[in-house]
């Protein structure tokens, strides 16, 4: 007994020292990524020092390039691989999914590493996420930084307009009177509530909306969008009537970048943000907050957001290898939370939830919770070939209804069709 | 005068003369080569390959390009937002030129008076050439923010207006954009009027004092005219950026709000490096290269003629 | 008669006041920048006077990106561009003005489309360009483009052809080739239109954006336009003290040196006799 154990266990730690050696010998020294900076705060320090630990722990240099919002980084990766000297790997909107399939430039987990390892890992993510990385049979991405998106409330200003700031709205009929409640029109004004309407962060928000009737906006497969449907109309009237009918919100285009500070400077009251704002608002707000899951026809409901690590097929097998050791680095569950502590962002595994860390950090900051507990009512984030240009489609649209250029019924028709346009080439065959 | 007919009276015969002359021609052409290398690589033949390519259809990962002949052209009269983007770039050009060449003869004349302070008048003039209108946009989206917007706390305290969205809405976007563009530019040809003020002759004005002309008429007899062949210079450069100065717009607003600051050049960036459409932003290319071309012939052909030249 | 003096000194006035608005309305920007720069993030949007002073925030954008290698590749790119033009549009310009060869106009005339179609507007095929010569993503290839400009070509021309015939001649008796005749007469004659053509393509260049946009992604080749955009790209919350504190930085070089040599800029466009 004791002979075999310990023979297994001169195999096995030869095995263990004689592995990382193999799998030296095969991956890259240096490689580089995109990394898009969405929310507020010190985020490209937190970056650097990850970075700085993964080179320390392996030797593998990882050089990360910021280049702005997510729609820039996309714009700039895809421009750099289609000029012969792209990224390795990068984070990009896990809803680009379809699109960057359809560009034939990513590299699926299963085709760099397809060993029974790799499988179990990809199946510890949460599965809200992984919806946004699974496409004929192969997985096409990593969760990273993901969110969902919740909103924050001025406790302050709740208990002065004579609401209670522990029962904060649950549903559309709350929201308006709080809403109303809230606004100030004279004097010190500020909104009462105050949503994202620019063009890359609309659909977001309407695809929290949507959710709240219960509509979903897309297919899984990405190539057929709903927007005239009944409850999308639904979703877009509620939401024109918050600008123009109940003066909740202001009308026209509210850009994402001033939600926080505004919020912050005491011009809105409550405002649909993203968890991952959170510690930058947890750091920044001169007054007592909270934060709750998105408000719902009945009961809340929500959308997933945030970015995946795509790797690309440019790179080659050794630096594609790199680049998943390096995925799995920043996913692995001390690092999860220490991302999720830091910005806000959902760590992306469950075990990364059960470290002592992040349950002693939850235990004394509940709201940290809040967009976890939403994940069960949380859709994902609208997602089909040709992305981009459906995006337009739609928040052109959406636009148009929150300056009072088109009616719901119109505008959203109007989306539709131009959507259909889009993506009839997808659907033949 | 003399040495001139020394060298007459010891001209070469006819076939060395030819010689040098063809000697001159070759140096010429190799002076001329890098220059004109570099141009066409850049400019020519671009514009051709742009047009040979919008006869193609769009390559994908597994659909290669095919010839369509003039069905993206077809498509783009029957997009809306083409149009749109056409109207508003109409507007935003003639808006800017009469705009910031105006206001550049108001301030150079201004400037080239005896008002006090002309120095720093100046400066406070030139200074938005200088700066980088990335760094710029992002200053302007704060007077443009609505509510503690510099613009809006200015209008709220002096006529008591409420909140205004300035870039967010459609009716005042495209006025916010042009006010951002002409801010710009009008202090840059300031300058070329300045230079031009200060070469015209005193004695002209002295005449003209003389014989007892207002000031009006002395501007609108003397000075005017003269400043004709800066006017079409500066004309020039004012047609160019009303359809290549859009990185305000590309910052602030991004073409929104549904379209209604989108131009001609904004709308190429989107369709053929967001969504990598290059044969549709090939012709739209084309359709700008016209109508560029268009307003260059007016100018040289036209114009050109009716100025007065010394 | 008084009357009329007094309508002339009213004139005066009113005048004054117009173009005193005028400049307070074009500088306003620039007195924001300095404003909530040196002054903390909160009072970015409360205009208090005796609010306290910091020069934090120029610290903090320096740390937040690279801006000292963006100005380095600014700077390189500027003076390679203004190098290059330098040399091949005196070239040009030094043939069409006094090399008489047939289809010379014709030529001129091409070069001259390159002032209404600039190499902006041709992106997408510019960038296949640079896409199949390799250059994509390197300082070389922002440049590359602008380095043969029809604007200097013009502007050189039209300064060469006002230099009188005879010092052409008299060197040449003296026995100088066409370069000789070139550096030695024609080149510091038309200094003037080198001076106010540098300044102008030095600022054009250093502010030049979309082009540079599209053509560069990392650290290395980007200028300070790009950089500052992707500074303050607009999904992070806008935090108005940094961004004005990282403007100022990115504009100090071209505003001082304006500063510094504002009459000599207007003389040399003067005597340049761009008219």
């Amino acid at each position: 007994m004791i002979t075999l154990s310990r023979r297994a266990a001169l195999i096995g730690g030869a095995a263990t020292l004689a592995a990382p050696a193999a799998l030296r010998a095969q991956t890259a020294r240096e490689i580089s990524f995109f990394y898009p900076i969405a929310v507020g705060g010190p985020i490209t320090r937190i970056i650097d020092a990850y970075c700085q630990r993964f080179e320390a722990e392996t030797g593998i240099k990882v050089t990360p390039v910021y280049s702005g919002s997510y729609g820039d980084t996309l714009t700039r990766a895809v421009t750099a691989i289609r000029g012969g000297a792209g990224p390795h790997f990068s984070v990009l909107l896990a809803a680009e999914l379809h699109s960057l399939r359809d560009m034939g430039i990513l590299a699926p987990i299963e085709d760099i590493a397809a060993t029974a390892d790799i499988r179990e890992w990809l199946g510890g993510f949460f599965p809200a996420f992984m919806a946004n990385s699974l496409a004929d049979g192969k997985t096409w991405s990593v969760p990273f930084q993901r969110s969902t998106s919740v909103y924050f409330y001025n406790r302050a200003m709740f208990a002065e307009a004579g609401l209670n700031p522990d029962m904060p709205p649950r549903s559309w009929a709350e929201l308006v009177t709080a809403g109303q409640r809230l606004t100030r029109r004279e004097g010190q004004a500020r909104w009462g509530v105050q949503l994202a309407t620019n063009d890359g962060t609309a659909q977001w928000t309407f695809g929290a909306l949507a959710n709240q009737v219960g509509h979903q906006l897309m297919n899984a497969a990405g190539t057929e969008v709903f927007f005239n449907h009944p409850l999308a109309i639904e979703a877009a009237e509620f939401w024109r009537m918050m600008a123009f009918e109940h003066r909740i919100t202001p009308q026209g285009v509210t850009e994402w970048a001033t939600l926080a500070p505004s919020f912050l400077n005491g011009s809105a009251a409550m405002i649909w943000s993203t968890t991952g704002n959170l510690t930058n608002i947890r750091q920044n707000a001169r007054f007592d907050f909270g934060v709750a899951g998105l408000p719902g026809k009945q009961a809340p409901r929500t959308v997933v957001g945030g970015g995946n690590l795509y790797i690309f097929k440019n790179a080659n097998p050794a630096e594609r290898e790199a680049a998943l050791r390096f995925a799995r680095f920043v996913t692995s569950p001390e690092i999860a939370a220490d991302w999720c502590i830091r910005t806000g962002y959902l760590a992306v595994r469950e075990d990364a939830w059960q470290t002592p860390a992040l349950r002693r950090y939850t235990a004394e900051f509940p709201p940290a919770l809040v967009a976890k507990e939403q994940l069960p009512v949380a859709t994902g984030e609208l997602s089909t070939f040709e992305n981009q240009r459906v995006y337009r489609a739609l928040n052109s649209n959406l636009q148009a209804i929150l300056t009072g250029a088109k009616p719901a019924r119109q505008a959203m028709a109007d989306a539709q069709a131009e959507a259909d346009r889009i993506l009839r080439p997808f659907r033949r065959g | 005068m003399h040495r001139r007919k020394l060298i007459v009276f010891f001209a070469p015969s006819v076939a060395a003369e030819r010689a040098v002359m063809r000697r001159t021609t070759l140096h010429a052409w190799l002076l001329l080569t890098p220059a004109l290398v570099l141009l066409f690589a850049f400019t020519h033949y671009p514009a051709i390959a742009t047009f040979w390519h919008s006869l193609f259809s769009t390559p994908r990962a597994n659909r290669p390009a095919r010839w369509v002949g003039t069905d993206n052209y077809l498509a783009l009269l029957e997009d809306p937002i083409f149009w749109q983007a056409f109207w508003n770039n109409a507007i935003y050009a003639g808006a800017t030129i009469p705009l910031s060449i105006g206001i550049a003869l108001a301030m150079a004349l201004w400037v080239n008076g005896r008002l006090g302070g002309r120095g720093l008048l100046r400066m406070a003039y030139f200074t938005p050439t200088i700066l980088p209108m990335i760094a710029v946009a992002n200053l302007w989206l704060f007077f443009f923010t609505p509510d503690y917007g510099l613009l809006d706390q200015v209008t709220s305290t002096l006529f008591g207006w409420g909140p205004t969205n300035w870039i967010g809405q459609p009716e005042t976007a495209l006025g916010a954009m042009i006010a951002v563009a002409v801010w710009k530019e009008a202090g840059f040809f300031m300058i070329f009027y300045l230079a031009a003020l200060q070469a015209i002759p005193p004695t002209l004005y002295e005449a003209a004092a003389i014989e007892g002309a207002s000031r009006w008429t002395v501007f609108r007899r003397v000075t005017l005219p003269l400043l004709g062949p800066t006017t079409l210079f500066i004309l020039v450069n004012a047609v160019i950026n009303g359809f290549r100065l859009v990185d305000h717009i590309i910052v602030m607003t991004r073409g929104g709000p549904n379209n209604a600051t989108q131009l001609l050049l904004t709308y190429i960036y989107e369709v053929g490096f967001r969504f990598w459409d290059t044969a549709t932003a090939a012709a739209l290319t084309l359709v700008l290269l016209v109508i560029l071309g268009g307003a260059a012939g007016v100018q040289f052909f036209i114009l050109g003629k009716r100025t007065h030249y010394r | 008669m008084r009357g009329l003096r007094f309508t002339q000194s009213f004139g005066v006035a009113l005048q004054t006041l117009g173009a005193w608005t005028l400049g307070i309305l074009w500088i306003a920007p620039l007195l924001y920048a300095i404003w909530a720069a040196i002054h903390p993030t909160g009072y970015a949007v409360r205009f208090e006077i005796f609010a306290p002073l910091t020069l934090q925030n120029f610290t903090a954008a320096w740390d937040a990106a690279p801006f000292s290698r963006y100005f380095l590749n600014t700077f390189l790119l500027v003076t390679m561009i203004l190098a290059a033009q330098f040399v091949l549009c005196t070239a040009a310009a030094f043939a069409f003005a006094r090399g008489h060869f047939r289809g010379s106009s014709l030529l001129f005339g091409l070069v001259l489309i390159q002032l209404m179609i600039m190499p902006d507007i041709l992106l997408v095929e510019n960038y296949a360009s640079m896409r199949r010569l390799g250059l994509v993503d390197t300082i070389f290839a922002i440049g590359l483009p602008y380095m043969a400009s029809a604007f200097g070509i013009f502007l050189l021309r039209q300064a060469f052809m006002q230099i009188p015939k005879e010092l052409e001649e008299a060197a040449r008796v003296e026995g100088y080739g066409t370069i000789g005749i070139l550096l030695r007469v024609y080149v510091p004659l038309a200094k003037p239109t080198y001076i106010a053509y540098g300044l102008t393509s030095v600022s054009y260049h250093w502010n030049n954006f979309l082009w540079p946009l599209v053509i560069t992604n990392s650290v290395e080749t980007r200028p300070l336009t790009v950089g500052l955009s992707v500074f303050a790209s607009t999904d992070q919350g806008i935090d108005w003290a940094i961004i004005s504190a990282a403007t100022l930085m990115t504009s100090a070089p071209l505003l001082i040196g304006f500063m510094l040599f504002q009459r000599q800029f207007v003389q040399s466009f003067m005597r340049a006799g761009i008219r």
